[in-house]
């Protein structure tokens, strides 16, 4: 990937635009490959205050930078801000082309648009999803910030009668130094709104960075820590219902008939009415819409519906786990080697459902007008989640607005290729019909029961040794639901029958063995299922990372020792295998009842290693203590950010290691809140040191990878203290 | 009618009596910076201070703070809060935000009664304040920090 040097910016690929208010300029700007013919319009661009544009004759939408005479420089984000500081990371690379002041710096969620703010490695479509955000947009972000300091300078160069290359941009300020000539970014707004669009941008060589690699303060810190940050859940509009929804008690399950008077009768209520999955419950506001929906007399028509247990699933999968799947992988000759191996280890491990329980239960706001819809939200799947809001109502995509909010959380939940939620608020809309504004708030109960889940998995692993206790054949079977099946990303994602989602970070194993086989059992059952931080490594880290120790166990060597052997020529595992091991101070003696484990695997394209410490007390309990993590995501943009996501994505992780499950009795989801999906509370969280390789190597994300590691990590550290395996998730030590 | 002071400012609700105050402060005061996560004393969103003291405002019935006073997130001012908000900025504790009112009103409530808490006195305080984007690591040292500030 080519990260620097000269790019070409046709004239016609750079506009700019003036808008004629108090506000200044726009510096628009539309990059390689995203080139397009809009019609004139004279309309103020995103989150703008009004006014018009008078040069060039057109709208254009895809601007990233806007400089305003009040200096302010706003920077448009194409993705949403979810906690990861996806805000905080894209304004980074605009400010340091630009050479901005980083206090000078606004963020500003951009619109839904597919031709403009496409994530550039999903094509055609906008969304934040598989830790891509800062991966796609390094460049993107960084040229339009540069662009825009060429054209300020060029600006200045005219007022000022002096050489371009004689103007030095420090911190939001240009200054000729002989000349005594200085400006603020404010000042020259109008007139570099002007200039020439530059036909090449020279983006910095890392050498130069002054923000990138450095900690800058999160732009969303102060509203989130003055109660100001909006979220849906705080979208207040004239006029607006909420609305509550009774899902059926099973999935599959329907409405047969229902009887709305009790329910109408709650002071408050406004509306009842009944939408494809459920009826829903409309008030004035949140407390009668909930007793509204609690006095609904609903017969539900079960005869289609999910009526299985946990137990029952797990049996199945474990009997389809003795049958071969689509291939993965297959290297070599795994049965045949199996058959002449010194040893052969086996393994048999359960996943349980998991529900993402973002902190802010899933909710959206929505309104028709006369010549559109309008969303509120915080929207993670912007482009999918207008197309599928345009079915609902029968309008163009282009006729749904979507404003930008931030998200409570939602570690993949609120991408749902679905956009059942939206779905959802669409079809409540519809049926109230006219114009008042709705938001659906779903309560925790609702969040729980009413899915989407990290599919249950049952792996089926066996491996045999040489007599040195190297391996030489390593087999791996997975069972579970399919993500991607009948999902727009079906197309680019399946193949061969085989789910990549389901088998990343088994079938890409990394360890040198001479014969690998990876297959895949796809199930089908009604209950729906989605990507959770992480998506397939969720289960396949722990599978891979907790067999592989088993096999050094099983070889009387160091965890650590084997896997050094089994990585060459994978230096960046190795590189956060050595600094984990090295910075945890591994091998040194640990005490009674206590035990070091050590993991690493690579998840969309960074690569994490961790060490977990684990005390094992009376009463089959034991605490997590001290978690090391090395961390690979090339150049760090915001080295605290990194740690934080880091730290955040371990310990989302170590909640699912500890205890959280969805598991169902007889076709009804048997968790509800979170005093039975049980999360990781602070008196739960270890110490965390998080150490970054230095690199120089294009940044890949950070939100997910640090989430899959540490459940290996601690089962590994326990199998330490206590020499028991640990064959299901969430962990439990046996008496 | 119910009557109370919030952040300061009195407050008349008519209103049906066994709403939760949380709502009453979300939905018929219009403050905001409250969350709902849970509704059932579970995860401390909707943590504010009714005269002073930290509570679930999603399982206190709007009748409890009849002739009392409410603080939530948007009325902070004492010393303790300024100083736990400065450590909350100055550390970067905030990922998705959600938790974050709760987090510091608990804090808040902690600092007040107890200005050097110990490690263990700001786990047990804080645990009934869950973070799903896990900021804990963040939120001990904020108010490590908020506590060295106030003394
Ligand atoms: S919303 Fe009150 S404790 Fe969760
Ligand atoms: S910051 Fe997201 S739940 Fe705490």
């Amino acid at each position: 990937m080519k990260q620097e040097g000269k790019t070409s910016l046709s004239r016609r690929q750079f506009l700019v635009m003036t808008a004629a208010t108090g506000t200044g300029l726009t510096l628009g700007m539309l990059l390689p490959g995203c080139s397009r013919e809009e019609p004139v319009q004279s309309q103020a661009g995103p989150g703008k205050a009004g006014g018009e544009v008078i040069a060039p004759i057109r709208f254009e939408p895809n601007a990233f930078v806007r400089i305003g005479t009040d200096n302010r420089v706003t920077v448009i984000i194409k993705h949403l801000e979810m906690g990861q500081g996806t805000y905080t990371g894209l304004a980074t690379l605009v400010a340091e082309e630009l050479d901005a002041a980083w206090s000078q710096i606004n963020v500003e969620g951009a619109p839904a648009d597919a031709n403009t703010y496409n994530n550039l490695f999903w094509g055609k479509m906008q969304g934040t999803g598989g830790s891509t955000a800062i991966a796609n947009s390094y460049e993107q972000m960084r040229k339009a910030g540069a662009a825009a300091r060429e054209m300020l300078i060029a600006a200045a160069a005219k007022k000022w009668q002096v050489a371009e290359g004689d103007i030095t941009v420090q911190a939001g300020l240009l200054r000729h130094q002989t000349g005594g000539h200085q400006a603020s970014f404010g000042e020259l707004a109008e007139l570099a709104a002007q200039e020439a669009v530059p036909e090449d941008v020279l983006l910095k060589e890392p050498e130069e960075f002054r923000l990138i690699g450095t900690r800058v303060p999160r732009k969303d810190s102060n509203a989130k820590t003055n109660g100001t940050a909006m979220f849906t859940q705080d979208v207040k509009l004239p006029g607006m219902l909420t609305a509550l929804v009774a899902h059926p008690p099973r999935f599959g399950a329907t409405v047969k008939s229902f009887a709305a008077g009790k329910a109408r009768a709650v002071p408050g209520v406004d509306a009842v009415v009944e939408i494809p999955n459920g009826v829903a419950v409309l008030g004035k506001d949140f407390w009668s819409a909930k007793k509204g929906r609690d006095a609904l007399q609903i017969e539900w028509d079960e005869s289609s519906a999910f009526t299985l247990g946990s137990d029952e699933l797990l049996a199945q999968y474990k009997a389809l786990s003795e049958k071969p799947g689509s291939v993965a992988r297959n290297d070599g000759d795994v049965p045949g080697v199996l058959l002449s191996a010194s040893k052969r280890l086996k393994a048999t491990l359960e996943f349980p459902f998991l529900a993402h329980a973002a902190l802010e239960p899933m909710n959206c706001v929505m309104q028709r007008h006369q010549d559109g819809v309008e969303i509120w939200n915080g929207d993670q799947f912007q482009t999918g989640d207008q197309k599928a809001v345009a079915g609902v109502f029968g309008i163009a995509p282009e006729q749904v607005k979507i404003n930008m909010l931030y998200a409570g959380g939602s570690f993949g939940r609120r991408a749902n290729p679905q956009s059942d939620y939206l779905i959802e608020t669409a079809a409540i809309v519809k049926a109230v019909g006219g114009e008042a504004p709705v938001k659906l708030v779903w309560t925790r109960e609702d969040d729980m029961r009413a899915g989407y889940y990290r599919p249950m998995y049952v792996h089926k692993l066996e491996a045999g040794l040489d007599a040195d206790g190297n391996p030489v054949a390593w087999q791996h079977r997975i069972v579970g639901q399919s993500i991607i099946a009948g999902t727009v990303f079906e197309v680019g994602m399946v193949k061969d029958g085989v789910d990549v989602t389901s088998v990343e970070g088994a079938s890409n194993l990394p360890y040198a063995i001479p014969n690998i086989s990876v297959d895949l059992q796809t199930t089908t059952l009604p209950v729906p299922v989605q990507w959770w931080r992480s998506v397939g490594s969720t289960h396949t880290a722990f599978a891979v990372e907790t067999f592989i120790d088993q096999l050094a166990l099983a070889a009387n060597r160091d965890p650590v020792e084997y896997r050094r052997t089994l990585l060459k020529g994978h230096p960046r595992h190795l590189g956060v295998l050595e600094l984990a091991a090295q910075k945890s101070d591994w091998g040194s003696p640990m005490g009674a009842g206590r035990g070091r484990g050590i993991a690493v695997h690579e998840s969309f394209n960074t690569f994490v290693a961790q060490v977990a410490e684990v005390t094992v007390h009376a009463d089959r309990i034991f605490s997590v203590d001290r978690v090391v993590i090395a961390v690979d995501c090339g150049i760090a943009v915001n080295p605290d950010i990194v740690r934080a996501q880091m730290e955040g994505g371990m310990g989302f992780g170590l909640a699912a290691a500890l205890s959280s499950e969805i598991t169902f009795s007889e076709g009804h989801v048997v968790q509800s809140n979170f005093h039975d999906y049980t999360v990781l509370r602070i008196n739960q969280m270890p110490k965390v040191e998080v150490h970054i390789v230095n690199s120089a190597q294009p940044p890949t994300g950070v939100g997910e990878p640090a989430t899959p590691v540490i459940a290996p990590a601690v089962a590994n550290a326990l199998s330490a203290a206590t020499g028991q395996r640990f064959n299901r998730l969430p962990l439990k030590l046996s008496a | 009618m119910i009557q109370f002071t919030i952040n300061g400012s009195p407050q008349q609700l008519d209103i049906d009596p066994d709403t939760p105050l949380l709502w009453a402060i979300r939905d018929s005061i219009g403050l905001t910076g409250t969350k709902f996560g849970c509704g059932m004393a579970q995860c401390g969103a909707c943590t504010v201070h009714l005269d002073g003291k930290a509570i679930r405002s999603c399982v206190t019935p709007v009748t409890a703070a009849e002739g009392k006073s409410v603080t939530t997130i948007e009325g902070l001012g004492s010393a303790a809060a300024k100083a736990v908000q400065d450590a909350w900025v100055r550390l970067d504790v905030v990922q998705c935000g959600y938790c974050q009112s709760g987090q510091i009103m608990s804090a808040v409530d902690l600092l007040s009664r107890n200005p050097h808490p110990s490690d263990k006195d700001i786990d047990d305080a804080m645990t009934g304040n869950i973070c799903r984007c896990n900021t804990y690591v963040r939120i001990r040292a904020a108010i490590k920090q908020a506590s060295k500030a106030l003394s």
